[in-house]
């Protein structure tokens, strides 16, 4: 990160006064976001009479609750499968392309990243429908007997997701690939390796911490989505996120809301924090 | 080359192609949609018209949230940029510790779910008497344009030689002057992509502004979800349609200035 500083002997000054220049993002960032989020969490464990675990036990022993986070679980899984299945191969084209192949994919994958979410869902939402293109093609190619509605399903919430997150998961393993020395392949071949095994032994650990990195994108990103499955799902199927969007918004449940929402944060800290350590050690075995 | 290797990599090509249809799909139905004379979203259309482009202008509400996203983008994206240079200088300049993990947090509301921010932060100004609309969402919104601002001016910082500086003072320059001529030009192109799309995450973002919107100050995606959630009409389709015309806009500056696969840096 620091190429400047690359030469020197790290010595240790009392106080190094171009430090100040950081202090105005960092405070910002601290007032108006970190602090708030700790408060949440402190919050959702004080009730009028102080310390208490009693929301956040009655949130567990709820088994509506226990649905709900499955969901969540179950469809970002999903969706980080899809993106991983789909971007793998993509980042290698995108790696080898040159000229204006190159240019087209990846204006493919930088556009869609420049569109808002509610432009992409409300677009699924008429790609998904009975009459949508979906159905239309799998009817056409003589996939599917009749139409089918894909819309309020939770294929089409995965497919839906899946299209709007799909350039996270291709980036981070693009920019592995790109760095990739080819003449270890060539060695591996040389050295009388089969493809398959050249894959397991050299491809796959090279690529492995842009793997991770995309994945844990992916994921966490499909577990804190609200507005995708609001517009492709609907009511009956909620996420944590769904179910804290509308604590707040419809029923005016600051309870339930406020629990939620610290469960759902404990989750995506713990998602971030854990791939961190997961990546870091990828990178130390290499 | 094996045959297996032949068709593993066939294989590689035909994914790629179905992704790019993938990913352009719903852009594409949009703007056909939005030039299509149909009203229940027909495809193909059954005729072209502009008649949904026509009614933009008269379309309640629209105007005034386009207004509202416009200003909270632009103020909050030079906020950012101000306060997010200053920050990646120390980062890239300083001997003090744990400058990794600064940028880690700076970077950090990106990877945290919007509405629990946005929650979050919407109780924090309660407590501090901070109601109206308007200067909450500035507020807010320069906690999601940072991200951007961090991630591509710290690379470009990183990349610069400060001894640049240094000759420029030696030639008699000032040090502000040094900055001026010297850095902020060779700046000028992380300055402006990381602008282009921190106004944009900022334009799109929804989950944060939900919280800070009342009767009278809304912004466009927000004012957008409702729209589709009461009356689901192609009118929606020619607003996403102008919002993708910008986005195309900022990528083609993007490609000009640093190149798309400067842009695909992760």
């Amino acid at each position: 990160m620091t190429p400047t500083n690359a030469g020197t002997v790290p010595r240790r000054r009392p106080f190094d006064p171009v430090a100040f220049l950081a202090v105005p993002a960092i405070a910002y960032l601290l007032f108006v976001y970190a602090l708030p989020l700790l408060w949440l969490l402190v919050r959702s464990v004080i009730g009028p009479k102080g310390f208490t675990l009693e929301p956040i036990a009655s949130f567990f022993a709820d088994p509506f609750n226990w649905r709900v986070m499955a969901n969540t679980l179950k469809i970002a899984g999903l969706v980080a499968l899809v993106c991983l299945l789909v971007g793998y191969p993509t980042a290698f084209a995108l790696a080898w392309a040159r000229g204006w192949v190159q240019v087209v994919l990846l204006a493919a994958i930088i556009l869609p990243l420049s569109i808002g979410v509610v432009v992409k869902a409300f677009a699924w939402q008429i790609v998904l429908r009975r009459d949508g293109i979906v159905s239309s093609t799998m009817v056409g190619l003589g996939l599917w007997d009749e139409p089918v509605r894909l819309l309020f399903t939770e294929t089409g919430l995965v497919l839906g997701a899946a299209n709007v997150f799909l350039p996270f998961m291709i980036l981070p393993v693009y920019s592995v690939v790109k760095l990739m020395d080819l003449r270890l392949n060539e060695a591996g071949a040389t050295l009388g390796a089969t493809p398959f095994y050249r894959f397991r032994r050299i491809t796959l650990p090279l690529t492995l911490p842009g793997v991770v990195t995309g994945t844990v994108f992916v994921f966490s990103l499909s577990v804190s989505m609200f507005v995708i499955p609001s517009l492709l799902i609907g009511d009956r199927f909620q996420t944590l996120a769904t179910l804290m969007g509308r604590s707040f918004l419809l029923m005016r449940n600051e309870q339930l809301g406020s629990t939620t929402a610290a469960v759902l944060l404990v989750l995506a800290v713990s998602i971030v924090v854990g791939s961190g350590t997961l990546a870091r050690r990828l990178g130390d075995n290499a | 080359m094996t045959r297996l290797e032949h068709s593993a990599i066939w294989a590689v090509w035909g994914v790629a192609a179905t992704v790019v249809v993938f990913l352009l799909l719903p852009l594409v139905v949009t703007v056909a949609v939005s030039f299509g004379s149909s009203s229940v979203f027909t495809l193909p259309p059954p005729d072209w018209s502009l008649k949904w482009y026509a009614r933009l202008a008269t379309t309640k509400g629209l105007a005034p949230s386009l207004v509202t996203s416009v200003e909270i983008a632009a103020l909050s994206t030079i906020i950012a940029l101000v306060l997010g240079t200053l920050c990646t200088v120390a980062l890239v300049r300083g001997q003090f510790a744990s400058r990794e993990a600064i940028s880690t947090f700076l970077v950090s509301p990106l990877m945290l779910p919007g509405l629990v921010i946005g929650i979050a932060m919407l109780q924090a100004f309660r407590e501090l008497g901070l109601r109206g609309a308007w200067g909450s969402l500035l507020v807010a919104h320069v906690v999601i344009t940072m991200p951007y601002v961090v991630r591509t001016v710290l690379g470009a910082l990183s990349l610069f030689d400060f001894a640049l500086i240094d000759a420029a003072r030696t030639l008699g320059c000032s040090y502000p002057q040094a900055l001026r001529r010297v850095l902020v030009p060779a700046l000028a192109p992380a300055f402006l992509t990381s602008g282009m799309f921190a106004f944009l995450a900022s334009m799109d973002n929804y989950p944060i502004s939900i919280f800070f919107t009342d009767a009278w100050t809304k912004t466009l995606p927000i004012q957008m979800l409702q729209y589709v959630e009461e009356s689901p009409d192609p009118i929606i389709a020619a607003v996403s349609t102008c919002l993708i015309l910008l986005a195309v806009l900022v990528l083609f500056i993007g490609d000009r200035l640093v190149g798309l696969s400067r842009l695909a840096d992760f």
